[in-house]
């Protein structure tokens, strides 16, 4: 069935609160969107504005407080809903690489995929190696994730994450713990993704690569999404004065 | 001098070589080895499912339900363990609990397992707290079950960490058996002082009990820091070989 709309991920009325006994802090407050197969999605917005929240609950890494997300379909949020199948299929890519540092590079690589039978053992080192010389640490495959630097850590747990296949990549300011001279390196494989047709939601501070690459562009203040649009859209002509303001502050 | 030494010498002999003492030393000392190793399995699979209740509760949101239950039935556990004596938990086991069995070496596996297992769970609940919760994340984010994501990346990790810990835990319970007697026990604690009764001999076979102690615990301690240096291995000592 040839739809016009396919909607790979939908979230409706979405709230995230925590709670300690000290203080309860609303972190999404009724978000609600839709992002399309083969979209590019960049998240912006101040710090603490609820992005890498809304990001992290995508995959119920936070779990919703009220709400509903749909992953092809699926109602997440379901209690009989088996998160674990669906997250197979949603990869996700963290500020802090997150690598198994007791584990080689290859073998951070094929864990998962091996574990939840996807491929045997062979299939996915072979596998491996191919991602590997995508990203040019194909001499690396040996190595343990301390041996690496930042950005190849991060291209590394790209991979890593592309090894199950995912029908689409959550980024969370992927860049942000990387020092200046590695941020391109990330950026340029991330670029080559989105090429590919990867459907893409990346919280990022790079106003560049949103410029270059996103489909669309969400701005997010105080949990909740106040302007969207393409990147000219609302990087040339915002419309909302926080998001004026915001852009006015990280574009020079 | 040489007249002492001629009595250490027939004292020696009177000690461990007479009767054949020496080889009752050798079964006590297997007896010894029996409970540490025995209630070490024990202790360690306690340790490990009542860590995991624990922290696993301690990271849930909601809080209650089995999980809830079962965190209350642990901390119970721990805090009366920790709170009474192990030879009053090995009286208790003995007289009370199994009055009516006489397997002892049962009766000191599960005393001294279960008295570990409650030390050993709060080692490792430090240990699983000490990994980085973006290990956890990262095992799930790729569709990892909970008990995968411990078993592959959580406890391995843990593990390392704790080892120093388990070390000495471990050390605690080789030396802890020697209360065994009070059970009927023949291990080599009760061997010394059966000698020590039969040959009003006390300086032999204490002081020679105390070096087999001594003796198995460097052993113990060099196996522990030899896994220690095999776990460390995550590329750091290959680095300095390039």
């Amino acid at each position: 069935m040839e739809q016009q709309k396919d909607t790979i991920i939908k979230v409706q009325d979405l709230h995230v609160t925590f709670s300690d006994p000290s203080r309860t802090v609303k972190a999404i407050v009724g978000l609600s969107t839709e992002i399309e197969r083969g979209e590019v999605v960049v998240v912006i917005g101040p710090s603490g504005c609820g992005k890498s929240t809304f990001l992290r609950t995508l995959n119920l890494l936070e779990t919703p407080t009220s709400g509903k997300i749909f992953f092809e379909g699926a109602d997440l949020t379901d209690e009989k809903c088996d998160v674990n199948l669906h997250r197979q299929k949603i990869g996700m890519v963290f500020q802090h690489f997150n690598l198994f540092p007791n584990m080689t590079i290859k073998k951070n690589m094929t864990l998962a995929p091996v574990q939840l039978k996807k491929c045997t053992q062979a299939e996915a080192d072979k596998k491996a190696m191919e991602l590997l010389v995508r990203v040019g640490l194909d001499d690396r495959a040996e190595a343990y994730p301390q041996q690496l630097s930042g950005g190849q850590k991060q291209r590394v747990a790209i991979t890593r994450a592309l090894m199950m296949e995912p029908d689409v990549m959550l980024f969370d300011e992927p860049t942000s713990a990387l020092d200046p001279e590695m941020v391109g390196e990330v950026l340029d494989v991330m670029k080559e993704l989105a090429a590919a047709g990867m459907t893409m939601v990346v919280v990022t501070h790079e106003m560049g690569f949103a410029r270059e690459v996103a489909d669309r562009v969400l701005f997010m203040s105080e949990g909740n999404i106040t302007e969207e649009g393409t990147p000219d859209e609302l990087f040339e002509n915002p419309k909302n004065q926080r998001t004026k303001d915001f852009l006015g502050k990280v574009l020079h | 001098m040489q007249q002492w030494f001629e009595g250490f010498a027939a004292d020696f002999k009177q000690s461990f070589i007479d009767a054949d003492r020496w080889q009752a030393l050798l079964s006590g000392l297997g007896t010894t080895l029996l409970i540490t190793v025995l209630a070490l399995v024990l202790g360690v699979v306690l340790g490990v499912l009542v860590a995991v209740v624990r922290s696993s509760y301690d990271q849930k949101k909601k809080k209650g339900g089995v999980l809830g239950i079962l965190n209350k039935l642990c901390y119970v556990y721990i805090t009366v363990i920790r709170g009474t004596p192990m030879m009053v938990q090995l009286l208790i086991m003995y007289f009370v609990i199994m009055a009516s069995s006489t397997n002892t070496v049962l009766v000191a596996t599960l005393s001294f397992g279960i008295n570990s297992g409650a030390y050993l769970a709060e080692i490792i609940r430090g240990g699983i707290m000490a990994v980085d919760k973006g290990q956890s994340e990262a095992g799930r984010s790729l569709g990892l079950s909970y008990v995968q994501t411990m078993r592959f990346i959580v406890i391995p990790q843990a593990v390392k960490t704790i080892l120093p810990a388990l070390g000495n835990e471990l050390i605690a319970l080789l030396k802890e058996t020697s209360i065994v007697n009070v059970i009927g026990m023949k291990d080599i604690t009760k061997w010394a002082i059966n000698v020590q009764g039969r040959t009003y001999q006390a300086f032999m076979p204490f002081i020679g009990i105390a070096a087999v102690y001594l003796i198995l615990v460097i052993i113990l301690t060099k196996l522990v820091s030899m896994m220690e240096r095999r776990l460390a291995n995550d590329g750091t000592a290959k680095r300095h070989n390039n």
